[in-house]
């Protein structure tokens, strides 16, 4: 029987992968539901350790015990993808999600707040004196939307 | 009271899912969000304007009396930020 195939799978490199894709794709179906795991992405980087863990293991399982286990090739492709997924989550989570105006015009406290006028969901006007008159506070939150 | 380019339809989808019961106002032309200093430029999709994520609260006689501008679209306001924001002032202005 040829040797290579008594080689047992490494289904470390495997299940490494897979958690690198859980780690990349939690975020926003999950953890952003969380006010202490949306803030900072500790969870996504604790899965994201892991699967470095794993896929570590792996690794040395596949080169340094080549007449056991598989994985040469499988484990240099996975660990590469791994590396380019976390990559894109570290630029997004900590670069392109911080690279926003700093909003160094808008009106600071004890300044006064710019009257207006906009629409709600039933196309009335509203006014910002309108809304005063009939609060204690005001809170304005601007958000993104979804366009 | 909430604020964003979206439209009163696309604002009362997302009520109806999330159960949001306070205000939504629509700013298409994101005349608001420009005088309220917290415009993203083209930052929406097809390089649309829209707001960065800011809080303001406002008195009654108009003047601002608390911000929050986040440094990342991560953070978000939380409820008891807010509250406690507002019970800091209620004790400030206590005789």
């Amino acid at each position: 029987m040829d040797a290579t195939s008594r080689r047992d799978w490494n289904w470390l490199l495997w299940v490494g992968f897979a958690t690198t894709l859980l780690a990349a794709f939690s975020y926003v179906p999950f953890f952003v539901k969380f006010p202490e795991t949306r803030d900072f992405p500790w969870a996504n980087l604790a899965l994201f350790a892991a699967a470095g863990c794993l896929l570590a293991i792996g690794m040395y399982r596949a080169f340094a015990r080549p007449e056991r286990y598989r994985g040469k090739i499988s484990g240099v492709i996975f660990s590469v993808l791994s590396l380019a997924v976390f990559g894109l989550f570290c630029f997004g989570s900590f670069y392109a999600a911080r690279n926003i105006p700093r909003a160094e015009a808008a009106p600071r406290v004890g300044q006064r707040a710019p009257e207006f006028t906009l629409t709600g969901l039933d196309s009335k006007p509203v006014t910002l004196s309108g809304l005063r008159q009939a609060n204690r506070y005001v809170l304005l939150i601007f958000y993104r939307g979804y366009w | 009271m909430a604020i964003s380019v979206d439209s009163g339809e696309e604002s009362r989808k997302l009520c109806q899912s999330q159960g949001y019961t306070f205000t939504f106002l629509s700013d298409p032309q994101a005349e608001t969000i420009r005088a309220y200093g917290v415009l993203h430029e083209h930052a929406g999709e097809g390089g649309k304007d829209i707001a960065r994520p800011a809080e303001f609260l406002v008195d009654r006689e108009g003047t601002v009396r608390w911000v929050n501008l986040t440094e990342t679209i991560l953070a978000r306001l939380r409820p008891d930020q807010i509250l406690r924001a507002m019970d800091g002032l209620r004790t400030a202005s206590a005789p």
